[in-house]
């Protein structure tokens, strides 16, 4: 145990100057920022809507949720589970790291789990600053309806699930850049996934839920399928979660098995 | 406990169908300078990496202070600290934040790294980038990162590489120190004779992955003898002088003649005789054998 928190401090030590890690911080920032600034700025336009306040919150949210969760949040995950070993393999570090009195394991979880937690980190701060900057919002422009419904529920169920969904991608795109040192092969796979995982989603494939690729996105279109219904009731272990949960675990295992049958050269 | 700070049985390594380490056994004595030498891609850096782990052996082949290494892995690791190769540094990180990043991982106190930046000379460029060091400055650092657990056994593979000579004798003078005054053992790759001289108490010498001698370094000046090399005018006659007062020619080429080096005085007998009889003697000296004849000398005797 004392092994994996000295190495997971120690990532966090490393990577603390890395694009990597301020990605986790600053995207939110940006995406959230420029959303609010619209609303800002073009609230006579949205006023006109009368939206009442579930339904705002609803639009509002789903304006960063949208980008995000399909297209912004998977290449996060690749270029951070890229980064996370690269910074290894670049400094070709990897031999000094398996030389130092630590077990193998607590080594290459804590990578994990630190990729983990940028994830975390990222995905609480787009929660977070959604919900702040609606109050915001509410309070630059009194006649928003964002004061008459609490989305904390709702937002934390949605992120909720998006954070569970990217975690298969996560667990691939991991082991990829685990084994190759450069960046193209990761990328390319994770593009081409992302890319497969979008469409065959949206043409609602009956074996889409399979791909981990296509759980961010069935994840949001089940979120936005909760129109009709209490947005509340969104179920977070659906089918695709499960997948997704399923190949993380199993790479997570198998990615340890790669690691410590492995010569470091 | 074991007298051996390193052991080795019979140990074989594979780079595919290619071997690369073959039957070595290596015994490595506590509190030595052990000079592991060998030319270049003779499988020392392999053999080092095996030493750390890094590379899988087969149960019961390396003991590090007497405990099998696959069974001990941490407890072994953790006597050993290590160069390998080029210096591995975070080069976004400056040179105390890398020897920092150290101490967290060996859960040690983080003053420990100012200490170790100025054993090396580096305290000026703490605060530089790593990535932006020169390789003399890599070199120190890597070091300094080896040093910085305090381990009882040291694995340098190279280290005097990229440093000018002052460098050198600071890397020298710091090995005997450790050795000397605080009881470590240091193993120490080379392709140069001459380096490994200099400090080795111990020398091992591997070549195509075989060790071809291990012994003290008396034992191995012993085996490399210098010679006497005499540069003259005329080889043929200087030939007939010399045999016929009992030198061993070694070689004759091109007006250069070998002999086996007997001590001084011998020396100058053969130099006033080869003037005497009318040989125009150009130069005489002592030559070591370089690392290259000594190998021949070795693996022919062997």
């Amino acid at each position: 145990m004392r092994s994996l928190y000295i190495s997971f401090i120690s990532e966090f030590y490393k990577s603390r100057k890395t694009l990597a890690f301020w990605a986790a911080i600053i995207l939110p920032l940006v995406i959230c920022g420029l959303i609010a600034f619209g609303y800002y700025t073009s609230s006579a336009k949205i006023l006109k809507y009368n939206y009442p306040g579930m339904m705002l919150w609803f639009q509002y949210s789903s304006a960063a949720l949208g980008v995000m969760g399909m297209l912004i949040l998977p290449f996060y995950v690749m270029f951070m589970a890229f980064s996370v070993n690269n910074i290894e393999h670049k400094n070709d570090t990897w031999k000094t790291l398996f030389s130092q009195p630590l077990n193998k394991f607590s080594i290459y979880a804590a990578k994990y789990l630190y990729a983990l937690v940028l994830l975390l980190l990222c995905i609480f701060l787009f929660a977070f600053l959604t919900y702040t900057s609606g109050y915001l919002l509410q309070f630059l422009v009194p006649k928003y309806t964002f004061a008459d419904y609490d989305p904390a529920i709702i937002l934390s169920r949605f992120y909720g699930k998006l954070f569970l969904a990217s975690l298969g991608i996560l667990s691939i795109q991991f082991i990829l850049s685990l084994i190759w040192s450069d960046f193209l092969k990761p990328m390319g796979i994770g593009f081409i996934g992302t890319i497969a995982g979008i469409i065959t989603a949206n043409v609602g494939w009956k074996y889409a839920f399979l791909i981990p690729y296509s759980a961010p996105t069935l994840a949001l279109r089940a979120a936005s399928g909760t129109k009709n219904g209490r947005p509340e009731d969104l179920p977070i272990f659906t089918q695709d979660i499960w997948v997704s949960l399923a190949y993380a675990g199993v790479l997570f295992v198998a990615g340890y098995f790669i690691l410590s049958k492995r010569n470091i050269k | 406990m074991s007298r051996f700070a390193i052991e080795t049985v019979g140990l074989n390594h594979q780079f595919g169908s290619q071997a690369v380490v073959k039957n070595l056994s290596l015994q490595v004595p506590k509190g030595s300078i052990y000079g592991f030498l060998g030319p270049n891609g003779a499988g020392k850096t392999t053999t080092i990496k095996i030493l750390l782990n890094l590379l899988q052996s087969p149960a019961d082949t390396v003991f590090i202070f007497g405990k099998e290494l696959n069974n001990n892995r941490t407890a072994c690791l953790k006597q050993m600290g290590s160069l390998v190769e080029q210096p591995a540094i975070y080069a976004h990180l400056t040179g105390k934040e890398n020897l920092i990043n150290r101490c967290i991982l060996l859960g040690i106190n983080k003053n420990k790294a100012s200490e170790m930046l100025a054993l090396v000379g580096l305290t000026d460029a703490a605060n530089k980038k790593a990535g932006k060091y020169s390789l003399g400055m890599k070199q120190r650092l890597g070091i300094a990162l080896a040093l910085i657990g305090d381990p009882e056994l040291l694995l340098l593979d190279e280290p005097t590489n990229g440093l000018d000579p002052n460098g050198i004798i600071e890397i020298r003078n710091l090995m005997l120190e450790l050795t000397s005054k605080h009881g470590k053992t240091i193993l120490v790759s080379s392709h140069l004779l001459a380096e490994i001289e200099r400090t080795a108490t111990h020398v091992g010498i591997i070549n195509k992955g075989a060790l071809l001698f291990q012994g003290t370094i008396n034992e191995l000046h012993e085996l490399s003898k210098p010679s006497i090399k005499i540069e003259v005018d005329d080889q043929a006659a200087a030939v007939n002088i010399l045999s016929g007062n009992g030198a061993e020619i070694l070689s004759e080429e091109s007006g250069r003649i070998h002999i086996n080096y007997t001590g001084k005085a011998e020396m100058g007998n053969y130099n006033s005789l080869l003037v005497k009889n009318g040989v125009t003697v150009y130069s005489i000296g002592t030559e070591k054998k370089d690392l290259e004849n000594l190998f021949l000398d070795i693996t022919s005797k062997g």
